[in-house]
C-alpha cells in the first residue's frame, strides 16, 4: 500500500474518532454540554489526538530504522568474497540497492513480472541488459550474488512495508478505542489536549535547536577531516591564499589571515559608514521628526532592508566602484587600479547595514522612558543635552548591541564582497586595493567541480567554522554588553 | 475677588512670585484649563488638590512650560514670575526650567552615578567654576535634599540602584543643585510609602525656607500638612484658593466642601 494511503487512512481514523469521541461524552452527560468537564471540541480531540499521535511516532521511527535493518540483513546474506573483491562494502551495498532499484522500476513498467523479478537469476538471463532496456544502467555485469542480495532486499523492504501499515494501523484503532472509552463526562479532556499542545509546542523549538546542532557537527567533521590533510597550524597562522586545482593538495598555500584580514577591513568600513550614518537617523527620527515625516520616513529607510543583497553588488560594481575610480584612480590620485576594492564593497555594505543600526537604535531609543526625557528637560536642559547626556547614555548598551549585530551581519555578507571587492587575497593596509573575504573564498572553492576529498574543497569548511566562531563570539558578547549595562528603569 | 484675598494676606505673608491671570490651556480640541488666575507667594508651600484630571498637573507644568514638549498642548493667558511674563517670545524655556525647578509623580534618576545625577544640572548651566566647586554645590543639595548621610560613601554608585523613598529626595536634590527659585512638585510622594512619605514631607517644609514650592497631591491629609495655601481645582477651573486651614475647615464654594468631605472626587 503506498504511502500517501497510509496517511489518509490514519487522518480518517482520527477524524472518525473525533467525532464518535465527541458524541459519546455528549451522550455520557445527557446531551447537556454544561455537565461536561471540558468543551465537547476537546474529547473529539482527545481521541483523535490518541489515533494519530502514537502511530506517527512508531511509523517515523520504523521508517529511520527500517534501512539499517534490512542493510544489514542483505549484507549478512554477502559473501566475504564479494566484498573483498570490490573496494569496500559501501560499494557493494550500493551496487546491491540500484540492482533492487531497477527490479522495481522493471517491474512497475510491466517489463517482468513479479514472480520474474524474485526468481531472476544471472545463468538465465543478463541483468544488465535487460534492466538496460528499460532505462535503468548499471556500470558493470551483474553478479549472482549482487543479483541475490538485491532480491532478497526487495523482499524484505516489501514484507517490511507490509508489516508497517498493518502495526501502524492497529496502533491508530487501539488509541483511538483507548481513548474513546475515557469519553466520559468527567474526563479531564481539556487538560490532556493542553499537554498534547505543549508537546507540540516542545518538538518546533527542538527542530530548530536539533538543526542548529546538526548543522554545527556537519562542520565540525568535515573541519576536523579538513585538518587531517592541512596543517592546522599553516592554516591559522598562513599569510598566503594560493589553492591549487590543478595538482591534489600539497601545493596549495591555504593560510586564513589574508581573508581574515579582508574580512575585518572590509566590516570596519562598512561600520564606518553604517554606524554615524544609522545612529544619527534614528536619534533625528526617534526625537526631532514630527509623526508624519517618521511615518514616511521609517518606512523609507526600511526598505534598503529589504533589497537582495546581490543588487548592492551590482551596484557597487556598476556604479560606486567607476565612481570611486574617477575620483582616485589613475587619472586623478592613482591610489585605485580597478573598481573592485576594499572601499567600494565597505562603502556599499555600510549602506546596507544603516537600516540595521538605525532601525535598532529607533526603537532602544524610543524605548528609553519619557520620565527621562522630563527630568532633563525639567531641570532646564535643551534637547540636545538631553540626548547627548540622559538618552544616549540609557540607550547605550542597546545601541552597542545593534552596531554588534550589524558587524556580524557584515563580517558574514558575501555578494557585495564578490563583486565589490574583487577575488584576490591579499595583506594590504591600502583600501583602494583588491581584496576578498572568508565568505567570497568558500563560494570559489566550492564552485565547479569540487572534489570533497581534497584539502582544497574541505577548506571551506574550516572557512566557514571560523566565521562561525567569529559571528557567534560577537553575538555572544554583543548580548553580554546588553545584559551587563541594561539600565533598569522600573 | 482675589485682590481682597491678597489684601488681607498681606499682613503674615511673603511677596508674590508667580502671578497668573486667565490662564487657558487647550489639549488640541480639549478644554483643560479654564479661566485660571492665582497667585503663589514667595517662601511658601502652596497645595494643588482636586480629583484626577481636573488639570492641577496640567497648571503646574504652565508653571515651567513642560506643556512646551508636548505638541498639541496650546497655553494662553498670562504667567508672570517675579513681573516677568514667562510665555514672551525673549523667554527662553530652557534657562526658565532652571529657575522653576520641577519633581515629578515617579522618581525619575538618570541612569548616571548618584554624583552625576546631582551634578547634571550644574553642569549644563555652567554653575560650577572648577571641580572642588562641583564637588561642593553637589554635597550641599545632597544634604538640603536630605539624602546626604545615606549616599555619602557611595556617590559614584548608580542613582537608579536607591530606594524609591531615597530615588525621590535624590531627584529633589538634584532639582536644587541648579539654584531654582520655584520647586514644583507633581504628586512627588505618590510613589513612595508612608515612611519616605514622611521624610519627603519634611524635606518639603524645610525647602519653604529659601523656594516658592508649588505641590500637587491627591492626598488631602498630605495637603493639610506641608502647605501654607490650598488651591482646589475641579473640571478646570480653579474652584477655592485661600490658607489652608480656612481651606479645609471652612471652605467658601460647596464643591470644595464635598471634595474635602469626601463626598466627590
Amino acid at each position: 500500500m503506498p504511502f500517501t494511503w497510509l496517511v489518509l487512512i490514519l487522518l480518517a481514523i482520527a477524524a472518525i474518532g473525533f467525532v464518535l469521541g465527541r458524541g459519546r461524552a455528549l451522550k455520557s452527560a445527557g446531551g447537556d454540554r454544561r455537565d461536561l468537564h471540558s468543551l465537547p471540541v476537546y474529547y473529539g480531540a482527545n481521541v483523535a489526538m490518541w489515533a494519530i499521535v502514537p502511530a506517527a511516532a512508531v511509523l517515523i521511527i520504523w521508517m529511520l530504522a527500517q534501512p539499517f535493518f534490512v542493510n544489514s540483513r542483505v549484507l549478512a546474506t554477502l559473501p566475504g568474497a564479494v566484498v573483498s573483491e570490490g573496494s569496500s562494502i559501501g560499494l557493494v551495498m550500493s551496487d546491491v540497492r540500484r540492482v533492487a532499484d531497477g527490479l522495481d522500476v522493471a517491474v512497475q513498467q510491466g517489463a517482468m513480472s513479479r514472480d520474474e523479478a524474485a526468481s531472476l537469476s544471472t545463468d538465465t538471463s543478463d541483468v544488465r541488459e535487460r534492466l538496460g532496456e528499460v532505462g535503468v544502467a548499471l556500470g558493470s555485469a551483474v553478479s549472482a550474488d549482487v543479483l541475490k542480495g538485491a532480491q532478497l532486499y526487495r523482499t524484505l523492504n516489501a514484507t517490511s512495508s507490509k508489516l508497517m501499515t498493518v502495526v501502524v494501523l492497529l496502533i491508530a484503532l487501539g488509541g483511538a478505542a483507548y481513548a474513546y472509552s475515557r469519553s466520559h463526562a468527567d474526563f479531564r479532556a481539556r487538560n490532556t489536549v493542553e499537554r498534547g499542545i505543549l508537546a507540540l509546542l516542545i518538538a518546533a523549538a527542538s527542530v530548530a535547536i536539533l538543526t542548529t546542532i546538526g548543522i554545527l557537527f556537519a562542520l565540525l567533521f568535515n573541519t576536523i577531516e579538513f585538518f587531517k590533510l592541512y596543517p592546522a597550524a599553516d592554516f591559522f597562522f598562513g599569510t598566503n591564499w594560493a589553492p591549487s586545482f590543478s595538482g591534489r593538495g600539497g601545493s596549495s598555500d591555504l593560510g586564513v589571515l589574508p581573508l581574515l584580514w579582508g574580512t575585518f577591513y572590509i566590516s570596519f568600513i562598512a561600520l564606518l559608514v553604517a554606524v554615524p550614518v544609522g545612529l544619527f537617523s534614528a536619534i533625528y527620527l526617534s526625537e526631532y521628526a514630527g509623526p508624519k515625516v517618521r511615518s514616511v520616513a521609517k518606512p523609507l529607510i526600511e526598505i534598503l532592508a529589504g533589497i537582495p543583497t546581490i543588487v548592492y553588488g551590482l551596484f557597487a560594481l556598476l556604479t560606486v566602484g567607476p565612481m570611486l575610480v574617477s575620483m582616485f584612480g589613475k587619472d586623478t590620485l592613482g591610489w585605485m587600479q580597478g573598481g573592485t576594492a576594499v572601499m567600494t564593497a565597505g562603502l556599499v555594505m555600510g549602506i546596507m547595514l544603516i537600516p540595521f543600526v538605525s532601525s535598532l537604535s529607533d526603537d532602544i531609543i524610543n524605548a528609553v522612558p519619557q520620565a527621562m526625557r522630563d527630568g532633563s528637560y525639567g531641570l532646564g536642559a535643551t534637547k540636545s543635552e538631553t540626548i547627548r547626556q540622559v538618552i544616549l547614555p540609557a540607550a547605550l548598551p542597546g545601541i552597542v548591541g545593534a552596531i554588534l549585530l550589524a558587524a556580524s551581519r557584515a563580517i558574514g555578507e558575501t555578494m557585495i564582497v564578490v563583486l565589490g571587492a574583487g577575488a584576490a587575497a591579499r595583506l594590504s593596509l591600502n583600501p583602494f586595493e583588491a581584496m576578498t573575504t572568508i565568505t567570497a573564498k568558500i563560494v570559489s572553492q566550492l564552485t565547479g567541480d569540487a572534489d570533497f576529498a581534497s584539502p582544497e574543497a574541505l577548506v571551506a569548511f574550516a572557512l566557514g567554522m571560523t566565521l562561525f566562531v567569529l559571528t557567534l563570539g560577537l553575538n555572544v558578547f554583543a548580548l553580554y554588553i546588553v545584559r551587563k549595562y541594561r539600565e533598569q528603569y522600573d | 475677588m482675589n485682590d481682597m484675598r491678597i489684601a488681607e494676606r498681606k499682613v503674615d505673608t511673603n511677596e508674590v512670585k508667580i502671578a497668573a491671570k486667565d490662564v487657558q490651556v487647550y489639549y488640541g480640541d480639549n478644554h483643560a484649563i479654564k479661566d485660571v488666575s492665582v497667585e503663589i507667594e514667595d517662601k511658601t508651600v502652596t497645595a494643588f488638590i482636586g480629583p484626577s484630571g481636573c488639570g492641577k498637573s496640567t497648571f503646574l507644568r504652565c508653571i515651567n512650560r513642560m506643556n512646551d514638549t508636548i505638541d498639541v498642548c496650546r497655553v494662553t493667558g498670562d504667567i508672570m514670575i517675579d513681573g516677568e511674563d514667562i510665555y514672551d517670545a525673549k523667554v527662553d524655556p530652557v534657562q526658565l526650567r532652571a529657575k522653576v525647578g520641577m519633581v515629578f509623580q515617579k522618581p525619575n534618576p538618570f541612569p548616571k552615578s548618584i554624583y552625576d545625577n546631582v551634578a547634571y544640572g550644574p553642569k549644563i548651566h555652567g554653575l560650577a567654576k572648577n571641580k572642588a566647586d562641583l564637588d561642593n554645590i553637589v554635597e550641599n543639595a545632597l544634604r538640603r535634599g536630605a539624602i546626604w548621610d545615606e549616599v555619602k560613601d557611595r556617590l559614584h554608585a548608580p542613582g537608579t540602584g536607591l530606594s524609591g523613598g531615597q530615588q525621590q529626595r535624590l531627584c529633589i536634590a538634584r532639582a536644587i543643585a541648579t539654584e531654582p527659585e520655584v520647586l514644583l512638585m507633581d504628586e512627588p510622594c505618590s510613589a513612595l510609602d508612608p515612611i519616605a512619605t514622611a521624610q519627603v514631607e519634611e524635606l518639603i517644609d524645610e525647602l519653604r525656607k529659601s523656594y516658592s514650592v508649588v505641590i500637587v497631591t491627591h492626598s488631602m491629609q498630605q495637603a493639610a500638612r506641608v502647605s501654607q495655601k490650598t488651591a482646589f481645582f475641579h473640571l478646570g477651573h480653579l474652584v477655592e484658593y485661600g490658607e489652608t486651614t480656612t481651606i479645609f475647615t471652612n471652605p467658601v464654594d460647596p464643591r470644595t466642601e464635598s471634595y474635602i468631605t469626601g463626598r466627590i472626587g
